[in-house]
């Protein structure tokens, strides 16, 4: 086996992803990460009463952004989509035990993508979007816009 | 398949090895009979590796890695003949260890040109008479190149340089027993060559220095190999190499001629049985042994974590298993797009390279890049 620092629980997402794959009309969408850097990843949100009743993703990138995106869909749903921009990248590493630190970005474009997935759909319905979340979504857009590739170290 | 990295050492070399470490193991420098016998190890294994490239026994100083002998050419040269200009020449396309010593030498203020190379990999010959123009007093080109395993055109950049006084420098640490060297001919004035790539032991590399070629020396101490790398003399290592290429001068031949059979038919089945495959680098001007192919809409080290799962050892040009996350700087330099430099794969075969394993890649290879193109959000 290569020592790809990865734990079992991360290659075992690798392999077997969950919420795999796109959702038709998705009420929410958001697509974060460069693919100068490597990775792209794309979440699609079903959203019933405010409550995120289907996930799934779409991910271009290593082992680690494929297993994060696979954990964040798990993290979300069921959540409403409140609670669902409370999640942070802790929360995701804890699920898969242990990231590299040179990996740590993948549980970063994982959370934002969610953000930027209930941001979608906050705009698709022409709700106000709760405090911060615009502000956020602006920060990932000019975070992918740049050029060079950080580490999240 | 990832012979390119290091090979296994062949066990007909640890048997030559293993008595210069139990019996002959006497410092090369002492005067009795076991410093002299080890000395007239290290002598002969001299004589081998010169005798393989074409040149003198004294032209040949050994070191400890393909890494050192890089070192060394680039700023011993650079350092020696500071008073002739401070310019170098080098491919886009060399191995971080020629790279980084000429960054270094940036650093300490030489002007360092990069010659670029054309989309097959290929040395752009205009752009190295331009920096010739510019008065550069060394050239470093790889003759085999590691990650995409073209082959340079070393006999004509060679005689380029020798008929303006341009000393040349060249790493053969891929192409040493793969292809035909030979220094007079080629006009080289240094050459690398490394013992871990050609079924050797790791911890043993060679410096061709040119007679009359003048380089500074950066390890100084007990003045071994005629002053230039002081260091107790790693002789179990050298007589290693030496056996190394002895099987190749035997062996050479069918054993490449084997290896290219099989190289040519993953070649084929890969772009044959998978869409949106590409090979990078020439398939004409090519090491034997290389295969290097990206993988539309996928990244590399997915797809190496998968083959890696299944029994397959490759490497990928990807950031994704490097400190920067950057993608393979070779890649680029030809011209290839981030993501086609992401999504490639190296395979690299070697003496223990089987059918059934070429046939095993060509058989779990579709399904893998299908899975992971399921998952990619970028489609065919």
């Amino acid at each position: 086996m290569i020592n790809s620092g990865y734990s079992e629980k991360l290659l075992k997402h690798f392999r077997n992803p969950h919420n795999l794959g796109k959702i038709d009309s998705a009420d929410g969408v958001g697509q974060v990460g460069n693919p100068v850097c490597g990775d792209v990843m794309k979440l699609y949100l079903k959203v019933k009463e405010g409550k995120i009743e289907e996930v799934k993703f779409e991910t271009y990138g290593c082992a680690a952004a494929i297993a994060t995106s696979s954990v964040i869909t798990d993290l979300a749903k069921g959540r409403t989509v409140e609670e669902a921009l409370k999640i942070t990248k802790d929360e995701v590493i804890r699920e898969l035990d242990y990231l590299p630190p040179i990996k740590i970005h993948c549980s970063l474009l994982a959370i934002d993508a969610l953000a930027m997935a209930v941001g979608g759909y906050f705009e698709k319905r022409g709700l106000k979007k709760p405090d911060g979340l615009g502000e956020r979504m602006e920060m990932i857009r000019k975070k992918d816009a740049v050029k060079g590739c950080e580490t999240g170290e | 398949m990832d012979y390119a990295a290091t090979t296994p050492v062949d066990p007909r070399v640890v048997a030559k090895m293993t008595s210069y470490f139990t019996d002959n193991f006497g410092n090369t420098m002492s005067m009795h009979h076991w410093g002299r016998e080890a000395a007239e190890v290290l002598e002969k294994s001299r004589e081998t590796v010169a005798g393989v490239i074409g040149a003198k026994a004294g032209e040949i100083y050994f070191t400890g890695s393909a890494t050192e002998s890089n070192n060394l050419a680039i700023k011993g040269v650079a350092w020696a003949n500071r008073e002739k200009g401070k310019k170098i020449a080098i491919s886009a396309i060399e191995h971080d260890c020629v790279e980084e010593s000429a960054e270094w030498l940036k650093r300490e203020g030489w002007e360092v040109n990069k010659i670029g190379v054309d989309k097959e990999g290929r040395i752009r010959m205009e752009e190295l008479l331009a920096a010739v123009e510019k008065g550069v007093i060394m050239v470093s080109v790889i003759h085999g190149n590691n990650e995409i395993g073209v082959v340079q055109d070393i006999g004509r950049i060679g005689s380029l340089c020798r008929d303006r006084g341009i000393y040349f420098h060249t790493d053969a640490s891929q192409s040493l027993g793969k292809e035909k060297i030979d220094v007079e001919a080629m006009k080289i004035d240094l050459l690398t060559a490394s013992a871990h790539k050609i079924y050797g032991p790791k911890g043993a590399a060679v410096l061709y220095i040119r007679q009359g070629v003048k380089i500074e020396p950066w390890l100084h101490g007990g003045g071994h190999e005629k002053g230039l790398r002081s260091s107790t003399v790693n002789v179990a290592a050298i007589a290693g190499m030496a056996a190394a290429v002895e099987i190749y001068e035997k062996e050479g031949e069918a054993e490449n001629r084997r290896i290219l059979g099989l190289r040519e038919k993953l070649i084929e089945g890969i772009l044959g049985g998978i869409k949106g495959a590409t090979l990078n680098g020439s398939r004409e001007s090519r090491l034997v042994n290389n295969v290097n192919i990206s993988f539309a809409g996928v990244e590399g080290e997915s797809i190496m974590l998968r083959l890696d799962m299944e029994g397959i050892a490759v490497s990928t040009g990807s950031a994704c298993s490097s400190k920067s996350l950057e993608p393979s700087r070779v890649l680029l330099a030809m011209g290839r797009t981030p993501m086609e430099a992401h999504g490639s794969i190296r395979f690299s075969l070697g003496r223990w390279t089987t059918e059934e394993e070429i046939d095993k890649v060509l058989k779990i290879l579709p399904g893998i890049i299908k899975d992971l193109r399921a998952v990619s959000p970028f489609k065919l």
